[in-house]
C-alpha cells in the first residue's frame, strides 16, 4: 500500500533520513520505532507530502505521490503535537475538516465522538485545552473519513488510561476492516500485542523490519520490550 | 478553493485588526474631507495616507497573519487539499480582507465628496498597493521562518520603499547632476510601487507643477493611454511577481 524506496533527507547539514526502503501492507498495524529524533516524525511527514525528500519515491496504493495531493484523501493523520488554530472553538475546527474533506458520499466514521465526548467540549477555545484533549480531536479527525491508511504519531502520549484504551480498541476494529494502521511510539508495552510488523529506526537509518513473530522467535526473548533491547544491544556491539 | 478562502476570511475577520484599520481610515478620511473645502486639496492628504499607512498595514499585518496562521496551514497541508490551493487561498483572504477595509475607508469617502477620476485613481492605486504589500508579506513568510526576523524584515522593506529609496535616488541625483538623468529617474520609480503610484496620482491631480523640473519627463512618460498601461502594468507585475516567487517556495517547503 505504502512503498517507500530510497528515500533521502536533509535539513541542512542534518542527514535525517538516509536511503530508507520499506513498504507497508494493508490489514497490518506497523509499529515504527526508535529513539527520540532518529526520523520518526520526518518520515512520516513525507509520506503525507508535509516534507519533500531530497531523493527517492514514495507510492501510495502504487502511484507516486511526488506533486500530488489527492491521495492524502486516503490517509487519516493523527500527529504528535495536534496544532490548531487558537482562536477556533472545537466545533469549528470539526466542522471546518469536516466541510474542506467530505465528497458527496458522506461515509463519516463518528464512533469516537460519542467515546471521547467530544460533545461536551465543542465550545471551548483551543487554546484552552491540554494536551490530552487536543489528542483526542487529532484522533477523532483522523478516524472520521474512514481512510485506507492511518498514521498515528504517538497516538497515546498524552491520554489517560481510559482514552488510551479506546483508542487502543478502535485501531484493532479498523485493522479488522483491512486498514493499513502506521504507528510511532517509544511505549512498547502497551503496543505489545497488538502490532504485526516492528520497523526499527535509528539515527535517520531504517535498522530492521520484521514481523513480531521473527523478532521474537530470533532473540528468544517472549516480551517484546526485551527483544528489541536485545537487538538494540547488538547493533551497539 | 472557496471552501479554504471562507475559512481564512472567516478567521481574519474574528481578528478585530481589520476592522480597526478601515474605522480609522474611514474617521480619516471623512476628517480631511470636512477640513478642507476643496476636495482636491483632501484628496492630496489622503493620498499621503494611501501612500504610507496602507502598504504599512498590508504588509505587517498579511506577515503577522501568515506567522500567526503556522497551525492553521499545517493543518491545511495534511488535508487533501493541494499546495498551491492554500496559499492563494491566503493571498486571496488577505487582499480581500484588507481591499474591502480600504473600500469602505477611503474609498467611500472619496466617492461621496469627489466622484471624478482623480478620486477613482486614488481607490484603484490605493486597493492595487493594499495587493502588493499582501504579495510582498507572502514573500517575505515564506523565506524567513523566523517571525521576528520576518516582521524585522517587513518593517525594514517598508521603511525602504516609504523614505529610503527616496533617499537614495536623491542621492544619486546629486551625485550625477552634469547628465541627462530624465530616464534613469523614470528607469527608477519602477523599482517602487509606492513611487509610481505617487506619480501616478499627482499626474492624475494636475499638480505636477510641484514636482519641478522633472514632471515634464514624467508627464511625456506617465500620461497618455499607453503610459497609464505601462504604469499599472507595473504595478500588476508588483503584484505577481512576489506571489509566484512565494508560490513556488511554498509548494517545495517542509512544514
Amino acid at each position: 500500500m505504502i512503498k517507500i524506496k530510497n528515500i533521502n533527507k536533509r535539513f541542512e547539514k542534518l542527514h535525517v533520513l538516509k536511503d530508507i526502503n520499506i513498504s507497508f501492507e494493508a490489514g497490518n498495524i506497523i509499529a515504527l520505532i526508535g529513539p527520540n529524533a532518529c526520523g520518526k516524525t520526518t518520515l512520516i511527514k513525507t509520506i503525507l507530502g508535509m516534507v519533500i525528500p531530497d531523493s527517492g519515491t514514495i507510492e501510495v496504493m502504487d502511484k507516486s505521490i511526488q506533486n500530488q495531493w489527492l491521495y492524502r484523501d486516503q490517509i487519516g493523520y493523527m500527529p504528535q503535537i495536534g496544532k490548531y488554530p487558537d482562536n477556533m472553538t472545537v466545533g469549528q475546527i470539526i466542522e471546518m475538516v469536516e466541510d474542506i474533506r467530505t465528497k458527496d458520499d458522506k461515509n463519516l466514521d463518528k464512533e469516537l465522538y460519542e467515546s471521547f465526548k467530544i460533545y461536551d467540549i465543542l465550545n471551548k477555545r483551543m487554546n484552552t485545552l491540554s494536551g490530552g484533549t487536543r489528542q483526542k480531536i487529532s484522533a477523532y479527525l483522523a478516524f472520521l473519513f474512514n481512510p485506507k491508511i492511518l498514521i498515528l504519531d504517538e497516538p497515546t502520549a498524552g491520554l489517560d488510561p481510559i482514552s488510551s484504551l479506546i483508542l487502543r480498541e478502535k485501531i484493532l476494529k479498523e485493522k479488522e476492516n483491512g486498514k493499513l494502521i502506521l504507528i510511532t511510539s517509544h511505549i512498547l508495552s502497551e503496543l505489545d500485542d497488538m502490532i504485526d510488523r516492528i520497523a526499527y529506526m535509528e539515527d535517520g537509518k531504517m535498522i530492521f523490519d520484521k514481523t513480531i513473530e521473527e523478532v521474537k522467535s530470533e532473540t528468544s526473548e517472549t516480551k517484546l520490550w526485551n527483544a528489541i533491547a536485545h537487538i538494540m544491544n547488538q547493533n551497539n556491539n | 478553493m472557496k471552501k479554504v478562502i471562507k475559512y481564512i476570511m472567516l478567521d481574519i475577520l474574528r481578528n478585530k485588526i481589520v476592522l480597526a484599520y478601515m474605522i480609522c481610515l474611514l474617521l480619516f478620511s471623512f476628517g480631511l474631507f470636512m477640513v478642507e473645502d476643496l476636495p482636491e486639496k483632501s484628496l492630496i492628504s489622503i493620498l499621503t495616507l494611501n501612500l504610507t499607512l496602507v502598504p504599512l498595514v498590508g504588509i505587517i499585518f498579511s506577515t503577522m497573519y501568515i506567522y500567526n496562521s503556522s497551525e492553521f496551514i499545517e493543518l491545511l497541508v495534511a488535508q487533501p487539499i493541494k499546495r498551491k490551493t492554500i496559499w492563494f487561498s491566503m493571498f486571496i483572504g488577505l487582499s480581500f480582507a484588507l481591499s474591502i477595509a480600504f473600500l469602505i475607508g477611503c474609498g467611500l469617502p472619496i466617492l461621496i465628496f469627489s466622484p471624478n477620476t482623480q478620486g477613482l485613481t486614488m481607490i484603484v492605486t490605493g486597493v492595487l498597493l493594499s495587493l502588493i504589500f499582501v504579495s510582498i508579506a507572502l514573500f517575505i513568510t515564506v523565506y524567513i521562518q523566523d517571525k521576528t526576523k520576518g516582521i524585522g524584515a517587513s518593517l525594514l522593506l517598508w521603511l525602504y520603499f516609504t523614505i529610503l529609496f527616496d533617499g537614495i535616488v536623491l542621492f544619486v541625483l546629486f551625485q550625477l547632476l552634469e547628465y541627462p538623468l530624465e530616464n534613469l529617474i523614470v528607469g527608477l520609480s519602477i523599482l517602487n510601487p509606492i513611487d509610481l503610484v505617487r506619480i501616478v496620482s499627482l499626474l492624475k491631480m494636475d499638480i505636477s507643477a510641484l514636482m519641478g523640473a522633472t514632471s515634464a519627463v514624467f508627464r511625456q512618460y506617465f500620461t497618455g493611454s499607453i503610459g497609464y498601461l505601462i504604469s499599472y502594468g507595473i504595478l500588476l507585475l508588483w503584484i505577481i511577481i512576489p506571489l509566484l516567487l512565494s508560490t513556488r517556495k511554498f509548494i517545495k517547503k517542509d512544514l
